[in-house]
């Protein structure tokens, strides 16, 4: 498939996808997290109706739940932790990297010894040991999402303003006296930053792995709320005996971690910044 | 080489940083291990008395020092929750993890390059598609996921799709191997490690693969080799001196990059199959709030990956004379 309808597919199916979150679970009769006549209705397989009468396109899961509408409300927590985490991840690395590679200095060494060090111990690794600052939930991973993904995003963004801010036009402009850090907002930064999106779109998978992997050990998103992560956690229990709980929600996770990374190899090849960045998100979960 | 000794003293350096990290980070946690250890009906004063028992009553510096004082020592402490030395809990976690790790990495680096040079000088258009979409998401997949999914497959799936019953593998319920280790039960672990296996690879695999493709399609693209070819130097012999040479030195510093990934996976692989090795021990310790075994693990993992890291940097200076300049 030539690039460009790759960029486009991938671009529709999570267009699809965040259309799907938004209206599924709206659409249902009951919501993802409603109990009701569980033996009436539990554990039915695929394509078939439960003894009260209800058609379930995939199924309902241990406590009778539709499985397609809880898939759909979880791809509301899964999405939007994916992409809160990465776009918080992303503020942070740019905001540290743009400050480190403009003044320099002792915050510069401080900083760049901060993101080695983190970049030593296994993202989950440390993702474990900072979510267990706080009680595990939507806001806590989100915040050990951005906490544990800036690193890698600031050296891109300190290498491209180091490189920006030895250009003619910089020097211009401080020569016409335009204040150091209006002329770092201004003039540097938005030419520093096409490498930071795409390491911030290839991140938004990488950060859905991760969440679905602290939720299936527990740490990440607890029921009955439901992420893509727990249910395959639940699931688990049920496996031999129903396994559609425990796996559709991957085959979801599966093709949005790809649109992603479709979607943000096609933005660095477009954009000219692929001396930049060519690692896709590391295999993490 | 001045380089490389200087290249030591940074990754010890480094090491130091992240032990005083991972210190205050999962000091800062709330929960107290003490209050975690006895019963919940306890007096403050009883909790107290733990907290003195275990060393934790004391003021955050002193408590640093005294475990930096230990490490260098080459004494980790002991666990607050099982009351046996950390390096004992390691030594007894670190072999089930070398196992599974080392041979998926050795499984991902043979088949990921294979692939990864079939991908790039002889396939087919259409198959280098197919193989480009499934490591694509053979790469995105969550280790957890693909290991329930393949032991659906390899049980109930297998049962039901007729297959012959050597395809039948099993998922739990392996003999100790330490307990009887005679060659039945040797068998029956080479049995039971096979899923376990194929599931830490296959992400390892896929990235290598990907990695490899491009590498090797960069270097098939260079102006010497297109030079090369045109002066009529026999395929074959350009694809090994000009192509190969060039675009698998890189590889080498795949090892630092894939390890990480690999650690990741196990700890899933060792949680969904249920063996004690370093993972698990990693997820169980944080949970209990057991700092010296957290802290020990971490110290582990980090010098595996720095390590690693400073191999590979200091192979890649043996192996590509350009770097050698600067």
């Amino acid at each position: 498939m030539p690039r460009d309808l790759r960029v486009k597919a991938s671009l529709a199916v999570l267009i699809a996808m965040a259309g799907a979150a938004l209206c599924v679970p709206l659409m249902a009769s009951t919501p993802s997290t409603a109990i009701g006549d569980v033996l009436a209705t539990r554990l039915v397989p695929p394509l078939s109706t439960d003894r009260l009468g209800h058609w379930h396109l995939l199924g309902t899961d241990a406590f009778g739940r539709d499985v397609f509408v809880r898939l759909w409300s979880a791809a509301r927590v899964s999405l939007g932790v994916g992409l809160a985490g990465s776009l918080l991840g992303g503020t942070l690395g740019v905001a540290l990297g743009a400050i480190a590679g403009w003044y320099g200095g002792w915050f510069d060494r401080l900083i760049g010894a901060v993101s080695d060090a983190m970049l030593a111990i296994p993202r989950l690794v440390l993702l474990l040991v900072i979510a267990s600052l706080w009680g595990p939930g939507v806001e806590s991973v989100v915040t050990v999402l951005a906490l544990t993904g800036w690193m890698s995003i600031m050296r891109l963004v300190r290498a491209e303003v180091q490189g920006v801010a030895v250009l003619p036009y910089v020097e211009g402009a401080r020569a016409l006296g335009v204040a150091s850090p209006r002329l770092l907002r201004a003039h540097v930064l938005p030419n520093a930053l096409t490498s930071a999106w795409v390491a911030m779109t290839l991140g938004v998978g990488n950060a859905m792995l991760l969440e679905s992997g602290l939720s299936f050990l527990g740490l990440g998103v607890q029921p009955p709320a439901a992420s893509w992560g727990n249910m395959i956690a639940g699931g688990r229990e049920w496996l031999l005996v129903a396994p559609w709980i425990a796996l559709s929600p991957g085959v979801l996770l599966v093709m949005t971690v790809v649109a992603c990374t479709v979607l943000g190899d096609g933005l660095r090849l477009s954009r000219g910044a692929s001396h930049a960045v060519s690692r896709t998100p590391s295999p993490a979960a | 080489m001045p380089s490389i000794a200087r290249r030591l003293v940074d990754a010890l350096v480094l090491l130091w940083l992240v032990t005083s990290l991972t210190f205050l980070l999962i000091h800062l946690a709330p929960g107290d291990p003490a209050a975690l250890l006895i019963a919940p009906s306890a007096s403050a004063d009883d909790v107290q008395r733990q907290r003195a028992l275990l060393g934790l009553d004391a003021p955050l510096p002193l408590q640093y020092a005294r475990w930096i004082g230990g490490v260098l020592r080459g004494d980790l402490g002991d666990s607050l929750v099982r009351s046996q030395p950390v390096l004992r809990i390691i030594g007894d976690a670190f072999p089930i993890s070398l196992f599974l790790g080392g041979i998926s990495l050795l499984i991902s680096f043979v088949v990921g390059t294979a692939l990864g040079m079939f991908q790039a000088l002889r396939a087919s258009r259409s198959a280098d598609t197919t193989l480009t979409v499934l490591t694509t998401a053979a790469y995105a997949a969550p280790s957890f996921w693909l290991a329930l999914a393949l032991v659906v497959l390899a049980t109930s799936g297998a049962a039901w799709l007729g297959l012959p019953g050597w395809l039948r593998l099993p998922a739990f319920g392996m003999y100790d191997p330490a307990v009887s280790p005679d060659a039945r039960h040797v068998a029956d672990l080479l049995r039971h490690a096979v899923l376990p296996l194929l599931v830490l690879s296959v992400p390892g695999v896929a990235g290598v693969a990907r990695y490899a493709r491009q590498s090797l399609r960069d270097a098939a693209d260079a102006p010497h080799v297109q030079t090369a070819m045109a002066r009529g130097v026999p395929r074959g012999m350009a694809e090994r001196r000009y192509i190969l040479r060039n675009a698998l030195t890189p590889l080498v510093v795949l090892a630092g990059l894939t390890l990480p990934g690999i650690i990741a996976g196990s700890v899933f692989v060792e949680q969904v199959f249920a063996w004690p090795g370093l993972g698990r021990t990693m997820v169980g310790a944080i949970a209990g709030r057991d700092y010296p075994v957290v802290l020990g693990l971490t110290l582990v993992y980090a010098a595996v990956v720095i390590g690693s890291n400073l191999a590979a940097d200091v192979l890649l200076l043996r192996l590509d004379p350009r770097r050698r300049i600067r």
